[in-house]
C-alpha cells in the first residue's frame, strides 16, 4: 500500500489496521494500546485523569442541527464521557483557509462557547493557524480534553462480559443524514437534524451506579456496527443484536434506501451504547430514558461467550448473520 | 416504508419457511440468482437460515460491476489520465481493480473521478464544466441502461458537446443462456432479477423452461419475496411444471415496460461483449447506435476525442491479474466464495483482489460482509 | 445497483416529479412512466421511475403470503 486512501479515515477496518500497524506499533504504551475513545491514566496521587483528542473536518461546516463549532466541543466531551470521566477542560485549535468569512468564524466560535456552557466545560487554551487558499477546505478544528474519573468507575471497551445487556440511547443515523443533506448536489430534501449534543450529563447520571456500567462507546464514524465489533474484539466476547429493536427513524431508513446506505454504519454525534450488567439493565434504561438525550433508548441485545469477537444479528425476517465492521468507506467528511 | 416493511414480517417468514420445508424434496437443489441486489438481500437477511440445508441459493453473474472485464477498467483509467478529462461513474466502479490500478487509486494520484447516483447527474456536470470532457463510465443491466439511454437522448436534444459515454452495459438473458450451455454448474431453478424484469418482462426468460426445462420465478427483493419465490420454484418442481412465473407482481408486468425499452433501443443496440468469468457472449452488451456515435468514448472509429490506450499504462506493460483470483468461477456459481483460496485472507473488502469482493453487491463481498453464522471464515482483523 | 425503492409521487412537473418517502423528498424523472399520476407509488432507480407499483397486486401478494403462513400454524 503506497498511499493513504479515504477509507483510512472512515472509522472502519482500514483505519483500525493502519492505527494498529503504524501508531500503536510506534508509540506502544498500555494506555494507548487499549484504544478506547480516550486514555485513562492513574496519577501518582492515585487520582485518575482522562484525556482525549479529536479533529473535525466536517463538510458542510454548518448543517441542520449543528456546525463544526458545536461538533468540536461535543466530540471531545463525549469521548471523555465514554471513558467514564467527568469532562472539565477543553482546548480548541483552528486551521482556517485564507478568505474564510469572519462572520462564519464568529458563528462557529459562539456555537462552540454555547455548547461548552451547556456541557459545563471550559475552553481554556487554543491555537489559530491560517493557511493560503486551497490548502485546507474552509476550516478544520481539533479539540483535546481533560477530565477526572471517579473512584469505583471502571469503564472500558475491554470490560464487556457474557450476560451483559447492550443498551442504545436513541435513533441511529441522524447526524450523517443531516450532514449529507447539506451538501451541494445532494438532491434529497430531508428535515432530519443532526443529533450532535453533549452526553456528559446523562453519562454522569448512569455512573451513579458505577458497578453497573462496564463499557460506554459513542458510535461515530463507522456507525453502531463498528462500535459493537470494537467492543467484542477488545473484550474477547461475542454479541447478539436484534435488528428489530435498534431504533432508526423511518425517514433515515428511506434516505438510506435511496442512497444505498446501511443505518448500522451511519455516524452519530449524540448517542451512546452502554454495556451494563444484566441485573441493572432495567434501572439503567429507566435512568437514560428519563433524560431528553435518551428518550428513545432501548435494550438491543446482549453479550455472549460464543462467536467471540463477532456480532451476530437476528434480522428483521428472523434469519441470522454476522454484523461486521465497516469495510472501506461510506462517505467522507462526516465528522 | 410502504411496500417494503410489509414484506419482511417475521411471522410470515417463519410460516413460509415451514411451508418450504414441507414441499422440498430430499435431494440437493441449486437455485441461482442473477442479480447482485438479490445476492445482497439473501445474505443481509440471513435467508439461508430459514431454508432446509439441501436447498442451495447460489449467485451467478448478477453484479454488472463484477462482470466488467479488466480491459474496460484499463481503458477508462487510460482515458482518465488525459487532459481536461473527468470520469463520472457509479460509486462501486471506483475500487474495481484493472490489471494495474483502479479509478480510486488514480483519483488518489490526481485524476478527476466523480461519483454519481443517476446518469442525469452527468449532464449537470457537463453543464458546469464546459471546458472539460466528461466521460460517463456506464455500467449496468437492463434496469439501469434505459436511464443511461434517456440521459444520452437528453444530451443530444440539449446539444451538449462535452458528454461521452464508455458503455459496459450488458444484457442478462444471454448470460443466463451461456451459463446453462456451459453446464459447469447444476442449476435447478432461476430466481430471476426483479428490477431487470420490470423493464424486460417475463417473455425474455421463456426460452429457459422451453429449451432447458428449468423453472424460473421473477422475484422481488424483500425477505418474503425471496422466500415466496423459493416456494414457487419448489412447487413447480414438485408438480413437474416448468415455466416462468412472476412473484413480484406489484412491480413486474408480463410485458415489462415498453416505453423504457423503446428509449433504450433508440440509443443503444446489442453487440457482442466480454464478461469476466464467462468470456465473450454474443449480443450481450450494448453499444451506442451510429446516430449517437459522437457520444461514444469506447469505439476507436466513433470518437476522435480520446487516445484509447490499452492497459492504461503508457509503456503498455501488461501485468496479468492475479492467477489465484477465482472471480470467474464465483461469477458462474461454480464455487462459493469460501472455496477461493484467497477469500478472507489475501482478499478482503479493505484489500480486494478481484471485483467480486470490491463491488458492494459482489458475491464475495456479500459472503464476507454478511457471513452466515454456520460458515467458518478465516479472520484477518 | 438494482436498488429500486418505492416512492410516492407528490407533484408532477412535466417530465419530472417531486416524490417522497417517509418525509424524504426527491426530484425524479418520469420519462418511463407517462401513465403515472400524483399519489401513485413508483419504483425509483438511479433517478428514474421505472414502473408504477400496482397496489392491487401488492395486496394480493400479501394475502397469499398470509394464507401460506396461516396454513403452517
Amino acid at each position: 500500500m503506497e498511499r493513504i486512501l479515504l477509507g483510512h479515515g472512515a472509522g472502519g477496518k482500514m483505519m483500525h489496521n493502519l492505527i494498529k500497524e503504524m501508531f500503536v506499533k510506534a508509540f506502544n504504551n498500555p494506555a494507548l494500546n487499549r484504544l478506547d475513545d480516550g486514555a485513562v491514566i492513574r496519577m501518582s496521587s492515585g487520582e485518575r485523569i482522562a484525556c482525549s483528542t479529536d479533529s473535525y473536518v466536517v463538510d458542510p461546516v454548518f448543517f441542520r442541527g449543528g456546525d463544526i463549532g458545536r461538533l468540536s466541543v461535543c466530540g471531545t466531551v463525549n469521548d471523555l464521557s465514554m471513558c467514564g470521566a467527568r469532562p472539565l477542560f477543553i482546548t480548541l485549535a483552528l486551521i482556517i483557509e485564507e478568505g474564510f468569512p469572519v462572520s462564519d468564524l464568529e458563528r462557529i466560535s459562539l456555537s462552540a462557547a454555547k455548547t461548552a456552557a451547556e456541557a459545563g466545560v471550559k475552553v481554556v487554551t487554543g491555537d489559530l493557524k491560517v493557511v493560503p487558499k486551497g490548502k485546507v477546505d474552509k476550516i478544520f478544528t481539533n479539540t483535546s480534553g481533560i477530565g477526572t474519573v471517579k473512584k469505583g468507575v471502571d469503564v472500558s471497551g475491554s470490560n464487556a462480559g457474557p450476560g451483559d445487556s447492550v443498551i442504545l440511547s436513541g435513533f441511529m443515523g441522524d447526524h450523517e443524514i443531516a450532514v449529507l443533506s447539506g451538501r451541494a448536489g445532494f438532491d434529497l430534501s430531508v428535515k432530519i437534524k443532526s443529533d450532535c449534543q453533549p452526553l456528559n450529563k446523562i453519562v454522569q447520571k448512569i455512573l451513579c451506579l458505577p458497578e453497573a456500567v462496564r463499557c460506554l462507546r459513542d458510535p461515530t464514524r463507522g456507525g453502531l456496527a463498528t462500535t459493537l465489533n470494537e467492543i467484542c474484539v477488545s473484550s474477547n466476547a461475542g454479541m447478539e443484536i436484534d435488528e428489530a429493536l435498534v431504533p432508526v427513524r423511518s425517514a433515515v431508513r428511506s434516505a438510506c434506501g435511496m442512497l444505498g446506505f446501511d443505518p448500522f454504519y451511519l455516524a452519530n454525534e449524540g448517542k451512546f451504547a452502554a454495556i451494563v450488567k444484566e441485573k441493572y439493565a432495567g434501572r439503567i434504561l429507566r435512568i437514560i430514558r428519563a433524560e431528553k438525550e435518551g428518550r428513545d433508548a432501548a435494550v438491543i441485545g446482549r453479550v455472549v461467550n460464543t462467536h467471540r469477537g463477532e456480532v451476530i444479528l437476528r434480522t428483521r425476517s428472523g434469519g441470522r448473520r454476522i454484523l461486521g465492521m465497516l469495510a472501506g468507506e461510506q462517505l467522507p467528511r462526516i465528522c | 416504508m410502504k411496500y417494503i416493511s410489509e414484506f419482511y414480517d417475521k411471522r410470515i417468514a417463519a410460516g413460509l419457511s415451514g411451508a418450504i420445508k414441507k414441499i422440498a424434496p430430499a435431494r440437493e437443489l441449486n437455485f441461482m440468482d442473477v442479480c447482485g441486489t438479490h445476492t445482497m438481500s439473501i445474505a443481509r437477511e440471513g435467508i439461508k437460515d430459514l431454508l432446509p440445508a439441501n436447498i442451495n441459493l447460489i449467485s451467478g453473474p448478477g453484479c454488472p460491476v463484477c462482470v466488467t472485464p479488466d480491459e474496460d477498467i484499463d481503458r477508462v483509467i487510460g482515458i482518465s489520465g488525459q487532459k481536461n478529462t473527468t470520469i463520472v461513474t457509479f460509486g462501486d466502479m471506483l475500487k474495481v481493480p484493472g490489471t494495474r490500478s483502479s479509478l480510486e487509486k488514480e483519483r488518489g494520484k490526481g485524476a478527476d473521478v466523480r461519483i454519481v447516483i443517476s446518469p442525469l447527474d452527468a449532464l449537470e456536470i457537463c453543464a458546469k464544466n464546459s471546458n472539460r470532457k466528461i466521460v460517463f463510465f456506464a455500467v449496468g443491466f437492463e434496469t439501469t441502461s434505459p436511464g443511461i439511454a434517456a440521459a444520452v437522448a437528453e444530451a443530444a436534444r440539449r446539444k451538449i458537446k462535452n458528454l461521452f459515454v464508455y458503455s459496459s452495459c450488458k444484457l442478462i438473458p444471454p448470460a443466463m443462456e451461456a451459463l446453462l450451455k456451459n453446464r459447469k454448474v447444476k442449476i435447478d431453478g432461476f430466481i430471476c432479477p426483479g428490477h431487470v424484469s420490470t423493464i424486460i418482462g417475463s417473455s425474455a426468460y421463456e426460452f429457459i423452461p422451453r429449451e432447458f426445462g428449468i423453472p424460473c420465478v421473477i422475484a422481488g427483493f424483500e425477505p418474503l419475496d425471496i422466500l415466496q419465490s423459493v416456494y414457487m420454484l419448489l412447487k413447480q418442481i414438485r408438480e413437474k411444471r416448468k415455466k416462468v412465473e412472476i412473484q413480484y407482481k406489484r412491480c413486474v408486468a408480463e410485458e415489462g415496460n415498453p416505453v423504457a425499452r423503446k428509449i433504450l433501443s433508440k440509443v443503444f443496440r446489442p453487440s457482442d461483449a466480454v464478461w469476466r468469468g464467462l468470456g465473450k457472449i454474443p449480443r450481450s452488451g450494448l453499444v451506442l447506435r451510429k446516430e449517437y456515435k459522437k457520444f461514444d468514448a469506447g469505439s476507436r472509429a466513433g470518437s476522435r476525442a480520446f487516445r484509447l490506450v490499452s492497459n492504461g499504462a503508457p509503456n503498455n506493460e501488461a501485468k496479468a491479474s492475479n492467477p489465484k483470483c477465482r472471480c470467474g468461477d464465483v461469477l458462474c456459481g461454480i464455487i462459493t466464495p469460501d472455496k477461493c483460496g484467497m477469500f478472507g485472507g489475501k482478499c478482503t473488502p479493505e484489500s480486494p483482489v478481484g471485483p467480486c469482493m470490491v463491488s458492494s453487491e459482489g458475491t464475495c463481498a456479500a459472503a464476507f460482509k454478511y457471513r452466515h453464522t454456520s460458515n467458518v471464515i478465516r479472520r484477518t482483523f | 445497483m438494482c436498488l429500486g425503492i418505492p416512492v410516492r409521487i407528490k407533484k408532477i412537473m412535466g417530465e419530472k416529479a417531486l416524490a417522497e418517502s417517509d418525509g424524504i423528498q426527491k426530484e425524479i424523472n418520469l420519462v418511463f412512466v407517462p401513465e403515472a399520476r400524483e399519489g401513485d407509488y413508483v419504483l425509483l432507480h438511479a433517478g428514474f421511475a421505472i414502473q408504477v407499483i400496482n397496489e392491487e397486486e401488492a395486496m394480493k401478494t400479501l394475502k397469499i403470503l398470509r394464507e401460506i403462513a396461516e396454513a403452517e400454524k
